[in-house]
């Protein structure tokens, strides 16, 4: 299996700002492998260090200790990020700007030229279905309507790997299966995607592989069949792991 | 240089596509057209003084542009969280700070001169001449200035998470440096060691933003200025503008954006 996304001993520490507070640790020596072609979720409770995980990839958070690597570069250089497409949870773009100006400006950034530019964009727009929105600004569109630009955003560069941070997160249930069907799409196209969520059935129906994370620690990683085991589904072997015991009803 | 004018590019579109600019714009021309068309004692000269009147307007203007606009453009993205999908692009830290910084400069840039064409030919409607020179060397020097305002602005937005507290400080600082730096060394000469030193230190470390100002150039259609001179104080603000962008830079370069 060739590497896509690895980390090793990643640590990441918050300092409290204030005296009296101890030091807040995040990730406690992470260890993770994705494969290329895979769809891994990356499962854990809120505070559990998922999006952490992902800052530090994206460049965001420099780890206390420990290195993360994608494509095999260091992702402390920009060019790691060359290949990505990155989703974050909940994020409003440039309200004055509309959908197909903010492609745009993504697609600079990424060197596109103006020819690839005007034939990625209504691809784009066409796939998450905002063709009819594309001029308007995105101050007038809805969540869903932000999350699937967010998404086009995500696609821009043709990415070989692609991280969404709780991309369903605050969607309505075909906004959801929109979402389930592009990520299936990517999975086509051999594209990576590593991505975290608690939605745990949509997980347990796309993904390939699933790591599950608690406390800034690895609990658990494989496929998904092997995580679930002999319990019933992804939900039940999920709070297993997690040592959440079951309240007897009263 | 393709990000940085990408990331330019979005800050103008910002300024031009936000109402505040253009309520700015529309009081500051008002005013200035009230103030041109009034005719006090029939006296000729009394247009010297509106001209200064409606100069200190612009001149106030530009300083709640440049202030206003910068001081917003980090905080933004942070709480917009768009500099996450931003900086998850090959994008260095450095592109984007010079990127806001040539956005907010040059929108400055546009804003004034909107304002300098409009000054200028209401003055000419009244003076019958218009001196080119004397309006470019006044406009450059402005800019120029602004730049070192917009640099200086960008690094606050670095270290005071909210844009308002950023945008006050900015403003205290600017007018304390504008009103009283240039007579901070006669202020030392009367201090006894070691307030003397510090003090002649600060006179010698801020950027004397004092020196761009040269309104009597236009209000008084005075001589230009030697053209070393006036080299040596883009020089000079080039300078400044380094300097606090370094200073951008070196906070910037290992925060957290989370």
């Amino acid at each position: 299996m060739t590497a896509i996304l690895r980390t090793e001993k990643l640590r990441v520490e918050y300092r409290s700002r204030e005296m009296r507070q101890a030091t807040k640790v995040a990730l406690r020596g992470l260890d993770l492998e994705v494969g290329a072609g895979e769809i891994f979720g990356f499962l854990g409770p809120n505070g559990a260090g998922k999006t952490t995980t992902m800052n530090v990839l994206l460049g965001f958070v420099p780890p206390t200790s420990g290195a993360a690597y994608l494509f095999g570069i260091d992702v402390r250089q920009p060019i790691a990020r060359q290949r990505i497409g990155y989703l974050p949870e909940l994020t409003y773009y440039y309200k004055f700007l509309t959908a197909e100006e903010l492609l745009r400006f993504y697609a600079k950034i990424f060197g596109l030229t103006r020819a690839e530019s005007n034939r990625r964009i209504p691809e784009l727009l066409k796939l998450v279905e905002l063709e009819h929105a594309a001029k308007r600004p995105i101050k007038s569109y809805s969540k869903g309507m932000q999350q699937r630009v967010g998404l086009a955003q995500a696609l821009i560069n043709n990415p070989d790997l692609l991280v969404l941070d709780e991309p369903t997160s605050g969607l309505d249930p075909l906004g959801r299966m929109k979402v389930r069907e592009i990520i299936q799409r990517l999975k086509n196209e051999g594209k990576t995607v590593f991505f975290s969520s608690h939605e745990l059935g949509e997980v347990e129906s796309v993904c390939d592989r699933v790591a599950i994370i608690h406390q800034g620690e690895l609990k658990a990683i494989g496929r998904v069949a092997e995580i679930t085991g002999t319990h019933a589904n992804l939900e039940k072997a999920f709070l297993e792991i997690i040592g959440y015991q079951m309240q007897p009803a009263s | 240089m393709k990000n940085i004018s990408a990331v330019a590019g979005v800050v103008i579109k910002e300024l031009y596509r936000r109402k505040d600019f253009y309520v700015l714009f529309i009081v500051t021309i008002l005013i200035c057209l009230v103030m041109a068309s009034v005719n006090i004692y029939n006296d000729a000269h009394i247009v010297r003084y509106l001209k200064e009147i409606c100069l200190d307007l612009i001149w106030l203007a530009s300083l709640v542009i440049a202030i206003t606009t910068t001081a917003r453009q980090i905080p933004a993205e942070r709480e917009n969280r768009t500099l996450l999908p931003l900086l998850a692009k090959p994008l260095t830290r450095v592109q984007l700070i010079l990127g806001k910084f040539m956005g907010c400069w040059l929108a400055c840039g546009l804003a004034l001169l909107c304002f300098y064409l409009f000054f200028g030919a209401l003055s000419a409607s009244r003076e019958h001449e218009w001196p080119l020179l004397n309006y470019f060397q006044a406009g450059m020097l402005h800019w120029f200035m602004l730049g070192i305002i917009v640099a200086f602005a960008l690094l606050g937005s670095l270290i005071f998470a909210a844009p308002s507290s950023n945008s006050t400080i900015c403003f205290v600082i600017i007018g304390g440096i504008l009103f009283v730096a240039r007579h901070l060394d006669q202020v030392a000469l009367t201090l006894g060691e070691p307030l003397r030193t510090i003090v002649y230190w600060l006179y010698f470390m801020i950027p004397h933003l004092e020196l761009f100002d040269v309104r009597d150039l236009v209000v008084h259609n005075w001589p230009l200025i030697p053209w070393t001179y006036f080299g040596l104080a883009l020089l000079y603000a080039a300078f400044y503008m380094g300097i606090f962008l370094i200073g951008a830079r070196l906070v910037f370069r290992r925060k957290a954006v989370n």
